[in-house]
């Protein structure tokens, strides 16, 4: 299929940016997002012209990394990442807008690339367990219940792309940081750093200027792993508790 | 505690929900009240003579309503500067919009912000209108409540201005309350559609308990 892009290109972080348009022809409707990018880019190269940057790396939808607003959804029309939706989610002839995420915390590194090491802090100020490291213990020396290691493995499935954030009209990492806190918060591997955890990281997300929710559901509609909105109320829950807990110390 | 609350954007969502709640229950009563005017000028009179004199002879006369005055005008205060912040982080969250612009999120979600300042606006008219008489239409009686209701949904603005009021308070409310119970951690996806239905069911019974009023003026029923 014949294709008419309309691409964000920007020089680097301080530069002013704009949307050049692309034709690019022959495109099967089994390649993925990026490889029709790839494709683009071949042409670019070819043609002596500065290719499209854009994140990438496993390329099968685990790590995060592809990170496009494609037609004004983070991620494209289907719910999965760049990498996995295919150009079958398109028809010949169409018109395809591609940006970046776009959030004051995630600046522009270049044209489609975005700086998200914002979610690295998040991490760094509590998304961990203080655990001595080294051989995997036995499985069942901690018990868990199973509803609980299941809402666990719900949020663990969070890659961290960020398309939350993307989606959100406010810019909000509620979402992404919700799922950081209950995937451990719950466990009793989580336990011992309960409270300064949910209290440490929502400072933080503060702190790296993303705005607040409002409750449009955005952020859940655009993650392809599917965390479900109300994981943003149970991280209001543990913060209130935390808080509580805090101040009768 | 306080300031860990205050600084934080999470705890600035509390303050909102909190004195959101505290006003939307007020409004139940508000509106249960108002709906006196249907039994006649006596009734009607007498409910709002009646309120000057709640916990008496405990309270002096107008103290109880002195105290719910103070506590609204708190929980106004409190909403609005939350909102005001709240808002400013938000929009400094997201400074380049996306060229590829789709529309987003319900109708009651988007129209929060407009919606609010709609409602501070109205709540300030309806003061000065009903409670002070200040802009009243003509020759405001204090102690004759009934008789200043008729006068002011006798002009067509009055009517107008209060009944977009209160259509913008049944979409506040309608996404308010639901958010409220999230912000104060009391959803849960076994609860979502009672908790959403509750909000459409508390929006709708404001908007029609309230709009009745100017509705029955209008209609001869009030007279």
């Amino acid at each position: 299929m014949k294709l008419t892009l309309r691409v964000w290109r920007q020089r680097n972080t301080g530069a002013p940016g704009a949307m050049s348009t692309y034709e690019v022809d022959g495109i099967s409707a089994d390649m993925s997002f990026l490889e029709m990018l790839d494709t683009l880019n071949e042409e670019l190269i070819l043609k002596g012209e500065d290719p499209v940057a854009f994140d990438h790396d496993c390329r099968e939808g685990i790590c995060g990394a592809c990170s496009l607003v494609i037609n004004g959804d983070a991620h494209g029309p289907e719910r999965t990442t760049s990498c996995q939706l295919h150009m079958r989610s398109f028809s010949d002839g169409d018109t395809i807008d591609v940006e970046p995420w776009r959030a004051a915390a995630f600046p522009v590194v270049k044209d489609l690339v975005v700086d998200r090491s914002a979610f690295d802090r998040i991490i760094q100020s509590g998304g961990y367990i203080t655990a001595p490291t080294g051989a995997a213990p036995e499985a069942h020396a901690t018990p868990v219940p199973k509803p609980d290691a299941d809402f666990a493995f719900e949020h663990a499935e969070c890659i961290g792309c960020g398309a939350c954030v993307a989606a959100c009209p406010n810019g909000s990492a509620m979402l992404f940081t919700s799922a950081k806190i209950n995937h451990l918060n719950v466990l009793p591997q989580g336990a011992p750093e309960r409270e300064t955890r949910v209290l440490d990281m929502v400072a933080q997300m503060d702190e790296e200027g993303f705005g607040g929710c409002t409750l449009t559901g955005e952020c859940a509609t655009a993650c392809p792993k599917g965390i479900p909105l109300v994981s943003i109320t149970s991280m209001n829950k543990e913060w209130l508790r935390a808080t509580r807990k805090a101040g009768k110390r | 505690m306080g300031r860990t609350i205050w600084d934080s954007s999470l705890g600035k969502k509390t303050v909102m929900a909190v004195s959101g709640l505290i006003m939307l229950g007020y409004l139940v009563v508000h509106m249960l009240g108002n709906l006196k005017i249907f039994f006649g000028s006596g009734d009607f009179n007498h409910y709002a003579h009646w309120l000057r004199t709640i916990g008496e002879p405990f309270l002096h006369y107008e103290w109880a309503l002195w105290i719910i005055r103070v506590v609204l005008v708190a929980a106004v205060v409190a909403h609005a500067v939350s909102a005001y912040q709240l808002s400013r982080r938000d929009i400094r969250a997201r400074p380049t919009k996306y060229v590829h612009k789709k529309p987003r999120a319900g109708y009651a979600t988007r129209t929060m912000r407009w919606g609010g300042i709609i409602l501070g606006l109205f709540i300030v008219w309806h003061i000065l209108d009903l409670t002070t008489g200040t802009v009243h239409p003509d020759g405001f009686q204090p102690g004759h409540p009934y008789q200043n209701v008729i006068d002011t949904f006798s002009t067509w603005y009055g009517n107008a201005v209060y009944i977009t009021a209160v259509l913008a308070l049944g979409l506040h409310v309608r996404h308010g309350f639901w958010s409220a119970a999230q912000t104060l951690g009391a959803g849960s996806r076994t609860r979502d559609r009672a908790l959403k239905a509750t909000a459409d069911v508390l929006a709708l019974l404001l908007t029609a308990g309230f709009v009745a009023v100017p509705v029955g003026v209008m209609t001869g029923v009030v007279n």
